[in-house]
């Protein structure tokens, strides 16, 4: 472990402005959602009528979690229960950006000719990564200390957000060692964190249901710290579970990278084939080549999440069916069918938002092309830079597409409704796409700023989850092409907004492809 | 017509210069020696030259077209093997010669296999497992195995262990026998380019220094030689091309230029020779004379 001091310098210099930055804008959101609640349910008979309406909206359990009491600090961190996934998120991109991304780019290979031990890269990115989330728990528990919220709760919630980010830096950690390139070790790491969303989530609203899936929810970390309840029940020895695989996953961290050299992964790497097939000819059969595998992984991710989502719809259908009393509170609801279109509605909008970000990887892989230095070797072949570019923006176009549409299809077979669900899902192709587009157009305008794509899918997430409860102003909301999007089913199909999404979409990418052909290669 | 003409390029990357000013001309059939230290602007030169950046001043004609312009029709033409060489890790060996080589217009099977067997390539491996001369390996048998006019080479051998570099030494006086490639090759090391090019072209920060034929250039190329004598030094300083001569009893320290070499050493000789070294000199050597004599350069 000599050299981790050294290392976890670098780390935090490399991070300076990121890693704080997250910590403080995260960390306001709870005590922002406290105002704010404040001021929508002035009275306990308000807040009573909200958490009635919300605990049996699966919708809302389906993306917040199950909600327990009707007291405000239990609505507040109920209704932030989607941020612990994004910390989660946040903490093991950190971890495989400052271990496997390093020894992928052979950075490892200086450090390790000097004095550092064989696991202080690792003991460094953890450091920093766990340094952060106590950071951001700190601001969650003071922030909300000063709004007067009971301390036990504060800081439970506050510890429910570190922990959610300490056990996926552990599962980022376990990646970074099993996959053999940073790409492969956040595709797994990213697949586990989704994984236990979508058990949790299934649990849940099964738990609405007939509950027949319910311990679904008891597989997930992410369903542990939910069970937490802050200010209502405060059960605390669901943190210790996810302390202990904390422990757990750091300790299999470890083991493994002690196995193994470096630059190498678990899986040896096989012999590929001697001459190159047919199919490996021009620029888009290398991009083919270059996307297939992420498409296919997002495809059926997609398809195995619309299962899920429209297996719960179902089952909130037939729950009306069952219990009188909830169907009459169903009914003022706008009745059973409004209900599950607005829980479909709801998750066709979170798929367009997962849309989006594929939109935003793919086209950033022409930006991972030319830094790497293979398109360099590309362009000087007679291949011209519009069909090279051309070549990925066509997969950052049809592959989120191909991706929403296998999620609606499975989703609304198994909802009971494929064409209506399908239609929702189609609707969200626009918007995705104009994402996409933002980044080609960095990619061709401000090749060294292009990774700020991700930003603004993260913008229009936050936007899309917290822009109501906080009240910003419709221009803020308007901003983000998913507040154009129809809500379907169930909502108004307007095609107009989708027209004008698409124009602006292909007006963008064409901007980028235009710029892309101006500039030199690589960006100077 | 030449293959390559470039006057007064000029080319900045926010405050640092990379070009300023450059010359360089290669004679279609010969094999040109693009000669500089690290940083000289030799890539910046030849990506330029290729169409992937845009210089900020002067002239560059390629083939006998606008590099920038006519970029993707002049590539038909040509084959490049970049400075560092950076293949797609989950493609084999096998996958991206025939990538590339398609991308260029269709592949000489013969001639790919037999490339593959000189560079001692296993082509079904996977890039990732490649080190970096293999990977330059890679490159140099999908550009070798092209059919085209003109071989624009970035510092190929930079990874290659010596006998690697041999074979790829063959390989390209190969070349020059069949005569009717023009091969434009940059380097930083002095030895390389003397032994495969007709012609060199020396860059420093961004200039042209010196160029012409190597016979031409025989004059920049001194050698130091160190010796021990059997009797005392005299005569030697007044030798035509002995330099910077300094005695210290009967040892002698003294640069010789390469066509002045036969007489001085016979001249040791003469006098009786107890021990002999000799250095060839380094190519910062080559710049600092070069720059000591034209000052303005
Ligand atoms: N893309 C770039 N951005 C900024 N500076 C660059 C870039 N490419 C080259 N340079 C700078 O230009 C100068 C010339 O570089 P280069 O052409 O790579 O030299 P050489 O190939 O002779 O080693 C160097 O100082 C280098 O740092
Ligand atoms: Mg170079």
């Amino acid at each position: 472990m000599t050299g981790t001091w050294q290392l976890l310098r670098l780390v935090l210099r490399r991070d300076r402005v990121l890693l704080p930055l997250w910590a403080v804008i995260l960390g306001l959101l709870p005590a922002l959602y406290v105002s704010s609640f404040r001021e929508l349910f002035p009275t306990t008979k308000d807040l009573q009528v909200y958490a009635d309406l919300s605990r049996a909206n699966a919708g809302f359990v389906g993306l917040y979690g199950p909600l327990d009491g009707a007291s405000l600090g239990e609505i507040v961190a109920w209704r932030s229960g989607f941020l612990p996934v994004v910390v989660g998120l946040f903490s093991l991109l950190t971890v495989i950006r400052h271990t496997r991304a390093n020894e992928e780019a052979g950075r490892t290979d200086l450090l390790g000719a000097g004095v550092t031990g064989r696991h202080a890269g690792l003991a460094a990115a953890l450091a920093a990564t766990l340094g952060a989330n106590a950071l951001l728990a700190l601001v969650i528990a003071s922030t909300l200390l000063a709004q007067g919220m009971p301390a036990p709760g504060s800081v439970l919630l506050a510890l429910q957000y570190a922990l959610a980010g300490a056990v996926f830096a552990g599962v980022g950690a376990v990646a970074a060692q099993a996959g053999q390139t940073a790409r492969t070790a956040r595709f797994l790491a990213v697949g586990g964190l989704a994984t236990a969303y979508v058990l949790r989530l299934a649990g849940d609203v099964s738990a609405l249901g007939n509950s027949s899936l319910a311990w679904l929810s008891w597989l997930s970390p992410v369903g542990w710290l939910h069970r937490t309840f802050p200010y209502g029940q405060n059960a605390w020895w669901p943190a210790l579970l996810a302390l202990a695989l904390t422990a757990v996953l750091l300790a299999a961290a470890a083991v493994l990278q002690a196995r193994r050299d470096v630059g190498a992964g678990l899986l040896a790497p096989r012999l590929g084939p001697a001459t190159a097939a047919p199919s490996l000819r021009g620029p888009l059969g290398l991009a083919w080549r270059l996307h297939r595998g992420v498409l296919a992984g997002w495809v059926l991710g997609f398809a195995l999440l619309g299962l899920v989502f429209g297996g719960v719809a179902q089952s909130v259908a037939a729950l009306t069916t069952d219990n009188a009393g909830l169907a009459r509170v169903f009914e003022r609801m706008g009745g059973a069918s409004a209900i599950s279109d607005s829980f479909l509605a709801s998750v066709l909008g979170l798929m367009g938002i997962f849309a989006a970000a594929f939109a935003v990887q793919a086209a950033l892989r022409a930006r991972d092309e030319e830094e790497t230095g293979h398109a360099e070797l590309v362009l000087a072949t007679r291949t011209g830079r519009l069909r090279w570019l051309g070549s990925h923006v066509l997969f950052a176009g049809a592959g989120p597409a191909a991706a929403l549409l296998a999620g609606g299809l499975t989703c609304g077979l198994m909802a009971g409704d494929a064409g209506g669900v399908l239609a929702g899902a189609a609707v969200q192709v626009p918007a995705a796409a104009t994402l996409g587009a933002v980044a080609v157009l960095m990619i061709g305008a401000l090749p060294r700023q292009a990774p700020a794509a991700w930003g603004v899918v993260a913008a229009c997430f936050l936007l899309m989850l917290a822009g109501a409860v906080l009240g910003l102003d419709q221009w803020v909301l308007d901003l983000s092409p998913f507040t154009h999007t129809p809500h379907l089913p169930g909502g108004e199909a307007r095609a107009t907004p989708l027209v004008a999404l698409s124009l602006v979409a292909v007006l963008l990418a064409t901007a980028g492809v235009a710029a892309f052909r101006r500039r030199d290669v690589p960006a100077g | 017509m030449s293959a390559v003409e470039v006057t007064g390029l000029v080319k900045s990357f926010g405050r640092t210069k990379a070009l300023d000013g450059l010359d360089l001309r290669v004679e279609t059939g010969e094999v040109h020696g693009f000669l500089g230290p690290n940083g000289a602007g030799k890539t910046t030169t030849i990506r330029i030259l290729l169409g992937l950046m845009r210089s900020d001043g002067g002239s560059a004609r390629l083939l006998g077209g606008d590099p920038w312009a006519g970029a993707t029709t002049l590539h038909r033409r040509l084959a490049y093997v970049p400075g560092d060489v950076t293949l797609w890790p989950n493609l084999s060996g096998g996958e991206v010669i025939d990538l590339l080589g398609r991308l260029r217009g269709g592949v000489d099977r013969r001639r790919r296999d037999e490339l593959l067997e000189r560079f001692d390539l296993d082509p079904r491996k996977k890039a990732r497992t490649y080190s970096k001369g293999n990977r330059q390996k890679v490159a140099l048998v999908a550009a070798l195995s092209a059919d085209v006019e003109l071989l624009v080479l970035d510092e190929p051998t930079s990874g290659l262990d010596p006998l690697m570099e041999e074979v790829f030494r063959e390989v390209v006086r190969e070349e020059r026998q069949t005569g009717d490639r023009t091969v434009l090759l940059s380097s930083h090391i002095l030895s390389e380019v003397e032994a495969l090019c007709d012609r060199v072209t020396i860059v420093r920060a961004g200039r042209t220094v010196e160029t012409g034929t190597l016979a031409g250039l025989r004059h920049l190329t001194r050698t130091t030689i160190t010796a021990e004598l059997a009797g005392p030094v005299d005569g030697l300083a007044t030798l035509p091309g002995v330099h910077g001569l300094r005695t210290d009893d009967r040892r002698v320290i003294f640069d010789v230029d390469s066509d002045a070499l036969d007489p001085a050493l016979r001249k040791l000789v003469g006098i009786g020779v107890r021990s002999l070294t000799s250095r060839p000199p380094t190519l910062e050597e080559l710049f600092l004379r070069q720059y000591r004599k034209e000052p303005t350069a």
